[in-house]
């Protein structure tokens, strides 16, 4: 079916312009998978046939598991804490009256704009004055100013669209405070927390210039990959590194976004309930 | 039935009463562990840069004397003047086709899809949300010397050799941000796209514009608030970008944010990259409120 | 407070910073009462109604529920319950947890909570949607949600914010069948608050008007409409016609008036402490004047037709009276074959009008 108004009559031109749009946005990263199986270190035309030696040789080494295991820990971490902190902004800002909360909100939003540069050294900077020796904690500190403002961002709008009459329509039934929080709050904002928490991860493990500029001895997968890339010949082990975590990222905010998109229907609902 | 507590009622001291009743204590305080790490982790580190900015290296130490002898040498010395100009060209460029190419994307989505338009949606953005290094690894995959593109021109004999200005040139950079930054550009063009009434466009119509002048006449004026956004999205944080220049830029492609983390690297002359730094970030503080001023004067019109 | 007040509002008042949204107000509520707050929005009826519930803090006074003070009870320990203006129902519950919400504290077996649940969806006549979701039902099916799951805790007090309010004329007028019908079963205190004037008239055992923070006048809704004891009550409440009057003259029991566009004449007044040269308001109805097409015998003021509005079962007509500034509004029942001759501007009409009708109300 389809609607037939003039103003939204199909334009052909238009909609061959939107799919090749989406496979030239597409198109580049999938090569990196296309060329992990390639059983040839060079990356080009044509292909040598099928294999999975790389990955399988990924697996033999133990620094990949070791950045592994940094970026999932620092991940799970600064997803938890980022949701966290952005849990309290986002009731803050929508249940209290503040002043100053929008300069609040655009402050916390500086890391989305300000180029990831600066962030790093001015850390880098003050770690240094204060004498801490760069670690996985400085690494964690650095990609928890990267995620809060997606944190925020994400909770922010579900916090907002929640009604206040359903908290006093708890209290009015006989909850307090706490209750409330936990029978109606929370599982009215839970899509937002489970969205916030797998953006922040996966913009974590992601993570790659604050990384760059606080990490110690310890590293993460894209630092690992960052060194690898000056030699030729791990190419192919890059490539197949990055295509699990492509692959990875994609599972993660898929399954993100279509939980804020069941958030977004319950909004409707919401809508109703008031409009009706 | 809930019923009354026999309890007396509790006396509350003036503070907490105080503190019960103002909102915007009981707010700060709800948010204060966030307010102390975006203090700590924003606003501390900027001044310390700025403060250091105005020191000098000394040996393996620094000279605090406040000077402005970095901001001098930025001013002064050609290759931080010109690395600067080539970083608001490159970013430039990048956000022109980006924002260009994007808007009919957009457009198609805001006014031509009307199933699944969250479907569409989240395909145009999810590969934002996936690693920008590999992002711009995979176009050093796709325009190497013995990249994609090349090795199958040349399997295909269309040319004699590799194209050498495919990889690290400015070009190659400008490719690999406009694609990378798609995401920022599309959304806020869809927002203000679907914002249209579309009995607006019916009425031009009515009114005898055909579907060029009335996209001219009533679509692009009202999308105004969303290209203005989209391109400072993406202008700011691209003219500050390390990755894609280092990555794919070569000696021609070095952009300002390689320059800064050169002086806290090799070059090791931290002050000097501080005083970078808080030059690049007046320039964007200068350029936003430029933007500000357009955004809100777009929206005036609007209004 | 009065023996038989199970609420009581005692000197209650409201401010925010320096604007005060409720004055000084006292009330007394009776057990089983349909009491209705009616007013403009703005008025301070909803913020006493949550004032009630718990929700807003009282910044003087004392509310007494059931003669217990108020003041320092959370709203999750009154015995109230509240059905929201947009119903507030859980949109992560079905209906039947959502009726049950308030049950969780009684930490009744399942089988008996299943039984509540139940036996309130059949009050409501919900019987079989335990299992649907909020999304699923329509704005009345909602509305009777609401009511159930506040009336499962068997409140002392059931509070309604208006909530009729977002239903079309035809289910509005069927749920207040319903609340009077609930109200009556169960027998205990509803405080309603609405705008509808119409509605606070059906429904309601008392009604409060309220306007700018205070109450007007609080009385039964036919003391409201026959004996309005101010101006605004009596222009809020139905149609109205006022003429300016001054007072002449005080016989015990009469007074003298000297009316515009009427002239002289007097009218029983009861208690009140008019005296000579009191600019005053003369009121009446305007269904209760009767309007003639030929000169009556007896007292009748002279007009012409203006403007008519045909509605069927009755018509609208201005008439023009010289003197007065403001044609007079009548409303009469299309008892005969309407004649549009009848309807024509200019024809001369006499008004006439029973005594009793006439309300003097203080300017």
């Amino acid at each position: 079916m389809r609607e037939g108004t003039y103003i939204k009559q199909p334009n052909r031109a238009l909609q061959v312009y939107a799919i090749v749009f989406l496979i030239v946005l597409y198109l580049p990263v999938l090569f990196i998978p296309l060329f992990s199986f390639n059983d040839s270190i060079y990356v080009r035309f044509p292909m040598q046939g099928l294999t999975f030696h790389w990955y399988a040789d990924l697996w033999t080494r133990d620094t990949v598991w070791a950045a592994l295991k940094n970026s999932l820990t620092v991940g799970l971490w600064v997803s938890v804490i980022s949701t966290c902190l952005g849990v309290v902004a986002a009731r803050a800002i929508t249940r209290y009256q503040m002043p100053g909360q929008n300069a609040i909100v655009t402050f916390a939003m500086l890391p989305l704009i300000v180029p990831g540069v600066i962030f790093g050294v001015a850390l880098l900077v003050l770690v240094s004055r204060l004498g801490i020796p760069l670690s996985l904690y400085t690494v964690g500190f650095g990609h928890l100013i990267i995620c809060l403002p997606f944190a925020i961002a994400t909770l922010l709008p579900r916090f907002e669209g929640f009604d206040r009459s359903m908290e006093e329509a708890s209290a009015d039934l006989g909850e307090n405070g706490w209750w409330t929080f936990w029978r109606v709050t929370f599982p009215m904002v839970a899509p937002g927390i489970v969205a916030s928490l797998l953006l922040t991860f996966t913009i974590s493990f992601d993570e790659f210039i604050m990384t760059f500029f606080l990490s110690g001895t310890d590293t993460t997968l894209p630092i690992y990959i960052w060194t690898q890339l000056r030699f030729p010949r791990e190419f192919p082990a890059v490539l197949a590194l990055s295509t699990i975590i492509l692959a990875l990222s994609f599972v993660m905010v898929f399954v993100a976004l279509w939980i804020g998109r069941l958030g977004a229907v319950r909004d409707q609902v919401k809508a109703t309930n008031e409009g009706a | 039935m809930v019923s009354v507590p026999d309890a007396a009622p509790v006396r509350r001291n003036r503070l907490t009463a105080w503190f019960r009743r103002s909102e915007a204590a009981q707010g700060y305080a709800l948010m204060s562990p966030t307010l102390v790490v975006l203090v700590v982790g924003i606003a501390v580190p900027l001044l310390i840069l700025i403060a250091m900015s105005m020191w000098t290296r000394d040996g393996f130490g620094f000279d605090m004397t406040p000077t402005f002898a970095n901001y001098e040498r930025a001013a002064t010395e050609p290759i931080f003047g010109t690395l600067l100009t080539r970083s608001f060209f490159v970013s430039g460029l990048a956000t022109f086709f980006t924002v260009l190419l994007c808007y009919p994307m957009a457009y198609y989505v805001a006014f031509h899809v009307h199933r699944n338009k969250m479907l569409w949606i989240v395909l145009m953005t999810l590969p934002f949300w996936t690693s920008y290094l590999l992002r711009v690894f995979a176009w050093r995959v796709i325009l190497g010397y013995e990249g994609v593109i090349n090795s199958a021109f040349l399997t295909a004999g269309w040319i004699e050799a590799p194209l050498e200005f495919l990889l690290y040139s400015q070009t190659a950079v400008i490719i690999t941000l406009a694609h990378a930054w798609a995401a920022f550009a599309i959304l806020p063009l869809y927002v203000s796209l679907e914002k249209i009434d579309k009995s607006l466009l019916e009425a031009a119509t009515d009114l005898g514009d055909g579907p060029f002048t009335r996209f001219m006449r009533i679509t692009l004026p009202l999308s105004m608030p969303g290209v203005i956004s989209a391109c400072f999205l993406i202008f700011i944080p691209t003219t500050g970008d390390y990755i894609t220049p280092a990555l794919l830029g070569g000696p021609d492609g070095v952009m300002i944010g390689n320059l800064i983390q050169l002086q806290f690297g090799p070059v090791n002359n931290w002050p000097m990259g501080s005083a970078l730094s808080i030059v690049l970030m007046a320039w964007i503080a200068a350029l936003a409120l430029v933007f500000l001023f357009l955004t809100r004067k777009a929206k005036d019109q609007l209004a | 407070m009065t023996d038989d007040a199970f609420i009581s509002i005692r000197n209650v008042g409201k401010s925010y910073g320096s604007f005060r949204a409720i004055e000084e107000i006292s009330l007394d509520i009776a057990h089983g009462e349909f009491f209705s707050l009616l007013g403009a929005s703005g008025c301070g009826k909803t913020t006493l109604l949550r004032m009630l519930a718990g929700f807003e803090s009282v910044s003087s006074g004392e509310i007494y529920i059931d003669g217990q003070p108020m003041s320092d009870v959370p709203p999750f320990q009154r015995p109230v319950n509240m059905v929201f203006q947009n119903y507030a129902i859980f949109p992560h519950l079905n209906v039947a947890q959502n009726i049950g919400y308030g049950l969780r504290k009684l930490k009744l077996p399942r089988a008996d909570q299943d039984r509540m649940i139940d036996e309130m969806l059949e009050l409501v006549q919900l019987t079989g949607y335990g299992k649907r979701r909020a999304h699923e039902l329509s704005g009345g099916q909602r509305q009777r949600i609401a009511l159930a799951r506040a009336l499962i805790l068997k409140p002392k007090v059931l509070l309604l914010d208006e909530p009729l309010g977002a239903l079309d004329k035809q289910l509005r007028e069927q749920m207040q069948m319903e609340l009077r019908r609930l109200q009556r079963a169960i027998g205990i205190t509803f405080v309603f608050v609405t705008h509808d004037q119409e509605e606070a008239l059906t429904l309601s055992d008392r009604i409060a008007v309220m306007s700018g923070g205070e109450v007007l006048q609080v009385d039964s809704p036919s003391g409201l409409y026959e004996a309005p004891k101010t101006r605004d009550v009596a222009s809020f409440i139905g149609n109205m016609n006022f003429l300016d009057a001054q007072v002449t003259g005080r016989v015990n029991g009469h007074a003298y008036l000297d009316v515009q566009g009427i002239g002289k004449m007097d009218i029983p007044v009861k208690g009140t402490t008019l005296t000579e040269g009191d600019k005053v308001s003369v009121a009446i109805r305007p269904e209760k004047l009767i309007l003639h097409d030929t000169a009556p015998a007896g007292d009748a003021i002279a007009g012409e037709i203006e403007l008519t509005t045909y509605l069927g079962e009755r018509s609208h007509y201005h008439v023009r009276v010289p003197g007065c500034d403001v044609p007079m509004a009548i409303s009469s029942q299309n008892s005969h074959m309407h004649d549009p001759d009848e309807a024509k501007t200019g024809r001369p009409v006499w008004l006439t009008w029973p005594n009793d009708a006439l309300i003097v109300l203080e300017r």
